[in-house]
């Protein structure tokens, strides 16, 4: 409905040009397309197990796996920085693979099983990733950090089973965790404060390979 | 405590947790998820509720009509705040816009209204659902467009005058036997720090709690209470973790004042986080600059006419760019014209970001530089030694604090292997790549301001530190617990920091690169005051005692720290203010930042290949942490040099490309291995600490010296930041 409302505005807006002054409706429906009525809130259960845990939650069908993560369950360590996939903030693991928990509904992961970056380590208890990034210094205001974390042991483990990337000379050669290919692979994390060279160290001091 | 002579010996210089590169106290909370940034409080007592902004869909106007029947009507849905409802608002100090549309829309996605409801998915699904008919009028977004009409800046509270006119410019430009006259422009940056804009907003009878994220606490306080008309003393606003700010969250936004009407319409304490796609055109950003250098050298190089013309558009009432300061200090030259020019645009208000004027003042003075170089067929590098000075240009007697800039240079030149420089442009190839190097030099202020804090000593020997200032990823955490370890004569492990809360005492905050070097001499006057109380707990009476090794020493006695406060903890706070150094001395950081590049020969792609910085930031209170904000300032160049830039729609008045797609910021493919040094100085006229700030050094020339090493790669001269593909793509080297 909000597309549609935009398009609408969009063509209105153009439609007005550069006249001096004209009425411009921002309204999620035009005067021809009657209001829809809001359907009634609903929720829709799911179950998951998050760090080990099994979770059972009742959702609204729109809360984003994000959401459920942060409001529902309190697991604050992951972020939102767009809450549309473009910061990579949001980063978990869902069976093993990485995703932008921002860009997926809670109940699309029935049975499945998430960490977060909770999941990894508590500071009593470091994951080595974790203990890396501190000895590096490769996070500063820590807001993307534990996306970053997520990706970056995510990524570690792509090389090592040999998921492939754009930048190996070789595609069908295995991938080797060097400086080049581990930041080509993070790139969907962005880290604004700036710390991606000391996130390269804290990942090379992991992969146990001299970039 | 009072600074008006410069420091002699002081506990500070034995450093033996001073100057160390411990690894930041919070990095366990940070790496583990467990730091609570502003919308992760969930133990506030109440059922939080969650707010959604509506933005102004219009540039300028106003608001003809405003349903919000719909709305109010959807499931959820406990309050719904427009300026119908809201009641009167005043505006902050520092921030002119206005937090709340209505009936005039002063910019694109202004506040139009806020949605409380249970939760964010109703919320969201609300806000759609108000209908709004806006009058739209002309407006002004084209600071190209306006600039020949633009007058000189009134008088502003930051960034000196407006005009400073030191001897005869034109008479000397004219006389100059070699010249450069060019016009450069710095579009218009986003801070976008990752951490949206967020508050969680609480009422308690007439007292306002916020957990938000902010840099300033006591400019946050102070604006929302003029925003609100409530008393200051109503308000405590806490930000323990600041997910990035970069000057864009340095005092209140529209996140903090909405929540806090939503919260006071809900009757329960609402959260409130800026969308993304909002923050663009909703917050403050680094405006657009034009800048028009003039040099006039000698043939040996030496300045003697510095022009530095700059434009810049804002909010009625807002403030230019200043990208003049730098110029102010960095080279000699007797003859010197330096004029900010001001013009009224309906865009998003332009504000504070980080090196603020020397940031986008640099990225135009020294690609002119380094034009002048090529001009005089000098060295970049010998150009920049030529013209240093040793006393403030405009006041020759006024002496420089410290001036470590030609050893930068020097040290930078070596470091870098400066001397393999491809001597003319688009000389060198490595395969497919053009390479090239480039430089320029580096200088930001070093402001200091009053500063307090609390200690305490408890008990079990442990020492708590209470200020407000903000741990926005700088390292203040950090740094105030080492102070106070230093001053204590504790280890770091028995020091805790507690930062970020308004009720604490006052220090100027995050901001202006004045934060680390203004907290740490706050925490050393109530240190020192916290010494004075344990010499006399402990009956000492000599003025030998040390303090070291959790242990108190004097004339052969050592009894431990904590057995001062065994009948009690004992607490102490002061704060450090200053006489008259800053004017005394031109209290300024230096650096130079040197890059390589390579640029594709078919293809115009541009790689940084290397970077290096060296700085000069008086005493370097901890190298890690130091050296993580050089290296963020150097990849915030690297954005501003290469892709950084929200472009404006002039037909509509908005920032179109708004959210992290579209303005792009370097990512991890971006950036290669960063390398730093710092020149080791200590500045007796600052502090006891004898430190500076150096966060905002970083990322001052950077840029530019990207844009120099791409000049001297391909031959090609982008005037017009950022450097992308469609400026030079078809001037590049003919392919042989």
């Amino acid at each position: 409905m909000t597309a549609v409302s935009e398009v609408e505005l969009s063509r209105r807006g153009l439609l007005a040009g550069s006249a001096a002054t004209a009425i411009v409706v921002a309204a999620p429906a035009s005067d021809a397309a009657p209001l829809p009525q809001a359907p009634a809130p609903t929720s829709l259960p799911v179950s998951f197990e998050v760090n080990g845990k099994r979770r059972e939650l009742s959702l609204d069908p729109r809360t984003t796996l994000l959401d459920a993560l942060r409001e529902h369950l309190q697991l604050t360590g992951t972020k939102k920085g767009c809450d549309h996939g473009q910061c990579g903030a949001c980063t978990v693991m869902v069976d093993g693979v990485r995703i932008n928990s921002c860009l997926t509904l809670a109940v699309m992961h029935q049975g499945d099983k998430i960490t977060t970056i909770e999941g990894l380590g508590t500071p009593d208890k470091l994951h080595p990733m974790q203990a890396a990034f501190i000895k590096h210094d490769g996070y500063q205001c820590g807001y993307c950090t534990p996306g970053q974390i997520c990706s970056a042991v995510a990524v570690l483990d792509e090389i090592k089973r040999g998921v492939p990337s754009h930048v190996q000379d070789d595609l069908t050669a295995k991938p080797r965790a060097t400086n080049v290919e581990m930041r080509e692979r993070m790139s969907g994390n962005i880290c604004r404060c700036g710390a991606y060279s000391n996130i390269a160290d804290a990942m090379a001091d992991v992969a146990g390979e001299n970039a | 405590m009072k600074f008006d002579t410069p420091a002699g010996t002081t506990p500070i210089d034995r450093q033996t947790v001073i100057g160390r590169p411990h690894p930041r106290v919070e990095g366990p909370l940070k790496t583990t998820g467990t730091a609570t940034y502003a919308a992760e409080h969930h133990d506030l007592g109440g059922d939080i509720a969650y707010g959604y902004i509506l933005g102004a869909a219009i540039g300028k106007g106003r608001i003809a009509a405003i349903d919000t029947s719909a709305a109010d009507a959807a499931p959820g849905v406990r309050a719904i705040v427009t300026y119908r409802t809201a009641g009167p608002l005043g505006v902050g100090q520092f921030y002119v816009q206005r937090m709340l549309a209505g009936p005039a829309v002063d910019h694109y996605h202004q506040a139009v209204a806020v949605v409380v409801a249970d939760t964010f998915e109703q919320a969201r699904a609300a806000s759609a659902l108000i209908r709004v008919d806006y009058a739209r009028t002309t407006g002004s977004f084209d600071l190209s467009a306006q600039k020949a009409d633009a007058p000189i800046a009134p008088k502003e509270p930051f960034g000196g005058p407006s005009q400073i006119v030191v001897g005869d410019f034109d008479r000397a430009f004219a006389a100059a036997p070699v010249t450069l006259d060019e016009t450069y422009t710095v579009p218009d940056q986003a801070h976008a720090m990752m951490e949206p804009h967020a508050t969680i907003a609480r009422w308690d009878g007439d007292l306002l709690t916020c957990w938000t994220s902010i840099q300033q606490m006591n400019w946050g306080v102070r604006d929302l209470a003029r925003i609100l008309g409530i008393p200051k003393a109503n308000i405590r606003l806490r930000s323990p973790y600041i997910g990035g700010g970069f000057g864009g969250k340095g005092t209140v936004q529209s996140d903090l004042v909405l929540a806090a009407l939503a919260a006071r319409a809900a009757g329960r304490p609402v959260k409130l986080v800026l969308q993304r796609t909002l923050m663009f055109n909703n917050t403050i950003h680094r405006p657009k600059t034009i800048q028009r250098v003039r040099l006039g050298a000698g043939r040996d190089g030496r300045l003697t006419a510095i022009g530095h013309d700059n434009w810049s558009g804002n909010l009625a009432g807002g403030r230019t760019e200043p990208s003049t300061i730098p110029t102010r200090l960095l080279y000699r030259g007797e003859n010197r014209l330096l004029r900010r020019y001001l013009t009224t645009l309906d865009l998003a208000e332009g504000n504070a970001m980080r090196a603020p004027g020397e940031a986008p003042g640099m990225m135009a003075l020294e690609m002119a530089m380094d034009e002048l170089a090529e001009r005089l067929g000098m060295d970049p590098v010998d150009l920049r030694i030529a013209n240093d000075t040793a006393v403030d240009p405009e006041k020759p007697g006024r002496p420089f604090s410290t001036r470590a800039f030609v050893e930068c240079l020097r040290t930078g030149a070596d470091r870098f292997g400066w001397s393999k420089r491809p001597g003319s442009p688009a000389s060198r190839r490595d395969g497919d790549w053009l390479i090239g190097f480039g430089m320029a030099s580096a200088i930001r202020g070093a402001p200091i301001a009053k500063a307090g804090a609390r200690v305490r000593l408890e008990r079990s020997g442990r020492v708590i530190v209470e200020t407000d200032k903000t741990d926005l990823g700088t390292g203040s955490y950090t740094i105030v617990a080492q102070t106070a370890a230093e001053m204590m004569g504790v280890p770091l492990d028995r020091v805790e920091a507690r930062l970020g809360d308004s009720s604490f005492p006052e220090t100027p905050g995050s901001g202006g690169q004045m934060g680390a070097a203004s907290v740490t001499a706050g925490v050393y006057a109530a240190c020192a005051k916290l010494r004075d109380i344990v010499v006399q707990r402990l009956g000492f009476e000599r003025d030998d005692v040390v303090f070291a090794d959790g242990e108190v020493r004097s004339a052969g006695r050592t009894v431990s720290l904590a057995s001062a406060a065994r009948l009690g903890e004992l607490v102490a706070e002061d704060s450090m203010e200053y006489g008259d150094l800053s004017q005394r001395f031109a209290q300024q950081t230096f650096g130079a930042h040197f890059a390589e590049v390579g640029v594709d020969r078919y293809t115009g792609v541009v790689r940084v290949r290397r970077l290096l910085a060296v700085c000069a930031a008086g005493r370097i209170l901890n190298p890690v942490t130091a050296r993580s904000q050089v290296i963020g300032g150097m990849t915030m160049g690297i954005g501003a040099a290469l892709m950084e830039e929200m472009a404006v729609d002039t037909r509509f008045g908005l920032f179109v490309n708004h959210d992290l797609a579209g303005y792009e910021v370097p990512v991890h493919a971006d950036v290669p291995h960063l390398d730093v040094a710092f020149i080791d100085e200590v500045d007796p006229t600052m502090s006891p600490l004898k430190a500076k700030g150096v966060g905002e050094l970083g990322l001052t020339g950077v840029a530019p010296a990207i844009a120099n090493a791409v000049y001297n790669a391909t031959g090609v001269r982008v005037r017009d930041y950022p450097i992308t593909l469609d400026k030079y793509l078809t001037r590049l080297p003919e392919l042989t």
